[in-house]
């Protein structure tokens, strides 16, 4: 089987979960190497537990120390090495830029926001979800290597020990300019996960009221462990930090569950949540977009009902 | 060094409070079926470029696009907001095109107009591939100080520098780099300005260069849906969701929540 390259997103040797679906994924489509930049030997169990065949490690500081463009270089050279069936890579900010220049490089077909990886003979075939969910699109690369992008939360994990041999492999020289990273600080979160990896997403609207109730929904979110999302609306009324923005001009997120407390649903918004798994609204208004999409939708006020979704969690988790 | 000359570019796509299909025939974006506009986020390149300029004195700045003819109203609205110049890419071989071949041009059209600096959103609401800003650094064989919720330039050193926020998914990182270089920005990096009565008088007399594929020495077939790298295999809308439940609180709905949540198993 054909090698398929992995680029592992660790956190001080913690893997990602995102990481994981890369390798689930990988799998199906060949024999998965993964390759940890920054990184080394300490993430190796992990990654051999989801399939890894191999484990290359780029402990160069080189590969940290400047934006995108040498773990670009890397993984061209490594795409030289070992031909392999496909590149995948988390379908997150940096992780898009990392794809679409490793595409210019090689000339290859870069897809982006996959949610499905498959085979359809030798072809490698992707499935993505655009216009914010509401079309479906299989799609393949037509010259180059693929080039998949794959959006957190896409599949779950399914464990599949190998042995992983786990080798060092050299960088290559840094050619061109680059901009360099002068210091770096982790995304504050409240110890609440992150956005677009959460499996649980509890977003506050309009029907919040002010900046104040938003309280409520964290306290929500953390009942959840989840993590927090706001409508356009809420974050323009400063009610919430810009970055907690879901929707067309924000962060798109898929999760397990997407409670929508106070949020209409305009187009702006479902574009950002409308794949998530299973859909909770709470809304006031019966005739609010949002219902169309909810799983299990409730006419009523967020400021009742949440107080006592809270207090039902925390009763039933007790138990 | 103090005078800039910076590109900036922006792209015309459907409102984004629309909805969005792909056209059956060949699986591109429906144009014709949402009303055009400048994407959003471009709004907040253009400003951006705006404050560069306005900060460095002698500055111009240059507004290009890509897209079909109707794509000039998409120009005309930077050059209204303050831009100096425009250049618009036009060319029929160019419908379908990938993201590949969308950074060829602009960056063979970015190269012919000169540049210190190149400033784009973040991603474009209509494809949000969020690709273009790092393939145009790859192209132009630059600096990419990208994702920026910040910039500030320094334009007395020579070369003059660029320090930008950026924000990942990650978190949140401060890079610098040396011009020219290429830079996108985040939404709410700033408040665009609304053109004045002025700014779209002045508008009309401001130069706007159309050049084709064969002012930038494209080859047609190096571009368009035929040339993409990517193929679209087969897309359908997606079914309207399956049963659900709507209730109205009647002092349980909590509770019926939870309960819901459980059958789930999410709970």
């Amino acid at each position: 089987m054909a090698d398929v390259l992995v680029l592992v997103d660790h956190v001080d040797g913690v893997v990602g979960k995102p990481t994981l679906e890369l390798l689930t994924l990988a799998t199906r489509i060949g024999s998965p190497v993964a390759i940890v930049v920054g990184g080394g030997a300490e993430v190796a169990e992990k990654l051999g537990e989801y399939g890894a065949t191999a484990i290359l490690t780029a402990d160069d500081s080189a590969l940290t120390s400047a934006v995108v463009a040498p773990v670009v270089s890397l993984l061209e050279s490594l795409v030289a090495s070992r031909s392999p069936a496909a590149v995948l890579i988390a379908s997150t900010t940096e992780g898009k830029e990392i794809a679409g220049r490793l595409a210019v490089r090689l000339d290859a077909g870069v897809l982006t926001d996959v949610v499905d990886v498959s085979l359809d003979g030798d072809t490698v075939v992707v499935e993505q979800s655009v216009f914010g969910g509401s079309t479906v699109v299989h799609a393949k690369a037509t010259r180059g290597v693929p080039i998949v992008a794959v959006r957190p939360n896409s599949v779950t994990p399914v464990a599949a020990p190998a042995t992983a041999e786990v080798s060092a492999v050299t960088v290559p020289a840094a050619d061109g300019r680059h901009a360099v990273i002068e210091s770096r600080a982790a995304a504050a979160s409240g110890g609440r996960p992150g956005l677009s990896e959460a499996s649980v997403v509890v977003a506050g609207g309009r029907g919040v009221g002010t900046a104040e109730k938003f309280a409520l929904i964290e306290e929500l979110a953390d009942a959840l462990s989840a993590a927090v999302g706001a409508s356009r609306a809420a974050t323009d009324a400063g009610w919430y930090p810009h970055a907690a923005q879901v929707g067309q001009t924000g962060v798109t997120v898929a999760p397990q569950l997407y409670i929508a407390c106070g949020i209409s649903g305009a187009i702006q918004h479902r574009a950002g949540m409308q794949t998530s798994k299973t859909i909770v609204a709470i809304n006031k208004d019966a005739e609010a977009p949002i219902f169309e999409l909810a799983d299990f939708g409730v006419v009523g006020d967020l400021h009742v009902v949440v107080p006592q979704l809270i207090a039902e969690i925390a009763k039933r988790k007790g138990s | 060094m103090s005078a800039l000359r910076i590109v900036v570019c922006v792209k015309q796509v459907p409102d984004t409070w629309s909805e969005k299909r792909l056209d059956p025939a060949d699986q591109t974006l429906d144009r014709a079926a949402a009303d055009g506009v400048i994407d959003e986020l471009d709004t907040y390149a253009v400003e951006e470029a705006l404050r560069i300029k306005e900060a460095n004195e002698g500055s111009t700045v240059v507004v290009l696009t890509m897209g079909p003819t109707g794509a000039a109203d998409t120009v005309r609205k930077a050059l209204s907001m303050g831009a100096d110049e425009a250049v618009h890419v036009v060319d029929d071989a160019l419908h379908g095109s990938d993201a590949l071949a969308t950074s060829l041009v602009l960056a063979k059209a970015i190269e012919r107009t000169g540049f210190d600096l190149v400033v784009l959103g973040s991603e474009s609401t209509d494809a949000r591939m969020g690709v273009v800003p790092a393939m145009l650094a790859e192209r132009l064989g630059v600096p990419q100080a990208t994702l920026a919720s910040k910039v500030e330039i320094d334009a007395s050193s020579d070369p003059a520098t660029v320090r930008v926020h950026r924000q990942t998914d990650a978190g949140q990182a401060v890079v610098s780099a040396q011009l020219p270089a290429v830079i996108s920005v985040l939404e709410k990096i700033n408040e665009p300005r609304y053109p004045s009565f002025k700014g779209i008088m002045a508008a009309k007399a401001k130069p706007t260069a159309t050049w084709s594929l064969a002012d930038l020495d494209i080859d047609a077939s190096s571009v368009g849906l035929a040339a993409a790298a990517t193929a679209v295999v087969d897309a359908t809308q997606r079914p309207s969701r399956g049963e659900h439940t709507i209730i109205k609180d009647d002092g349980d709905a909590g509770s019926r929540i939870a309960d819901f949540l459980v059958s789930r198993k999410l709970l």
